[in-house]
């Protein structure tokens, strides 16, 4: 059981290892909106988005266009790793309240 | 309100579609009303439990812990569909014979059952832990007619499950279980796939190919049609390479395992003539 243990713990950190070297980008939500609402990243090249939720509301960020869905709860950060993606826009929302929590990872 | 009750209803959707190809597929068992019912209430009350304790588990794994439980989920509903199908081409075609002849009361193992109700609670508790969620956020948030749009959502979901269900038994009764047991190796490969974007998502497996072909002018994953395939024959419209591969995985693991399994049995090999014998 420690051995499985050991051998899980090792494959976490050889993976952790890889994606510390992939850059990051950050989305904070506030007052159930995205802030920035427009994200610019690089095409063609994987990378690590922190979602920032500072509201005392559970969030799930989402995007049915580059398929991505993590629940994000109150006063809480997330990762998601997304990419390499197409140049392109690309929408994403905040599913719990789609009236204001809307976004787009501008793709180029 | 009303988007309460959509959210509600998307989420119940799935919940409900799945329990209907279970439903369907343990026609004429006696009993299943209790163990799908008590799937459901193991659901519900693991969803309510996953909801609660849904801080600790997004930080669980180094951050990942929300992927690495859905995937689990997942995967477990893929083994017990997979165990239920197998079980199926052993036993399906009596099963359907004996139906005939006792107009509809069947014996079925209840380990099988046992498989279906662990895929009804895994359903429930998935998308159940997200409507607790969304709700309490709604009442801690001040919304109004909460109570009024679960309801509308929940019975939304449910009729449109009875309404499959009722479609599925007009299916003549010869191919019934045929019908079921495709319908359930194709969300058990749906299923699958999911769990694979999940690993990706987290980075714990590679993408190979983060988008294979987007097919959302066709079909938009968001929207209902697009969402119903999706629970039915995992339909996604930018899948990545590996979740390709974790669907045709299942799909090929299954449908070879049924043949293997309903072939009659040959005489050993070593009883035949064999070509390099007389070489």
């Amino acid at each position: 059981m420690s051995r499985r243990l050991f051998l899980i713990s090792l494959i976490l950190a050889s993976f952790s290892a890889t994606a510390a070297e992939l850059p990051q980008y950050t989305l904070v939500i506030r007052s159930h909106t995205f802030q920035p609402a427009e994200l610019k990243v690089p095409a063609g090249s994987k990378f690590k988005l922190l979602v920032e939720n500072q509201d005392a509301t559970p969030e799930e960020f989402e995007s049915i266009e580059f398929n991505r869905e993590k629940i994000v709860p109150a006063n809480h950060a997330i990762t998601v790793y997304v990419g390499p993606l197409p140049a392109g826009r690309y929408r994403f929302f905040g599913d719990f309240h789609q009236d204001t929590a809307q976004g787009v990872l501008v793709v180029e | 309100m009303l988007g309460i009750a959509l959210l509600v209803f998307r989420e119940v959707l799935e919940a409900a579609l799945i329990i209907t190809i279970v439903c369907a597929a343990t026609r004429g068992v006696p009993g299943r009303g209790w163990f799908v019912s008590g799937g459901l209430a193991l659901g519900v009350l693991g969803a309510v439990l996953v909801a609660l304790f849904a801080d600790r588990l997004a930080d669980a794994f180094s951050g990942v812990g929300q992927e690495v439980f859905n995937a689990g989920v997942l995967l477990a509903a893929v083994g017990m569909i997979g165990w239920h199908v197998l079980w199926m081409s052993r036993h399906g075609r009596v099963m359907a014979r004996e139906m005939q002849a006792l107009g509809g009361a069947v014996g079925a193992g209840s380990r099988s059952l046992l498989m279906l109700l662990g895929v009804v609670a895994l359903a429930v508790l998935r998308e159940g832990s997200e409507v607790v969620l969304f709700l309490y956020g709604m009442v801690a948030g001040g919304a109004g007619g909460v109570t009024f749009g679960l309801a509308l959502g929940v019975s939304g979901g449910v009729v449109v499950g009875f309404a499959l269900y009722f479609g599925l038994l007009r299916i003549p009764l010869r191919h019934f279980f045929t019908a079921t047991n495709v319908l359930l190796i194709m969300l058990a490969a749906g299923l699958a796939a999911a769990a694979a974007r999940y690993l990706v998502q987290a980075d714990l497996l590679p993408a190979l190919h983060a988008q294979l072909w987007d097919s959302s002018w066709l079909l938009s994953d968001g929207s209902l049609p697009g969402q119903t395939l999706h629970i039915l024959i995992g339909y996604d419209a930018t899948p990545s390479g590996l979740m390709l591969m974790f669907y045709l995985a299942v799909v090929a693991l299954l449908s070879v395992g049924m043949r293997l399994i309903d072939r009659p049995a040959k005489p050993p090999p070593s009883a035949r003539p064999t070509i390099e014998a007389g070489v």
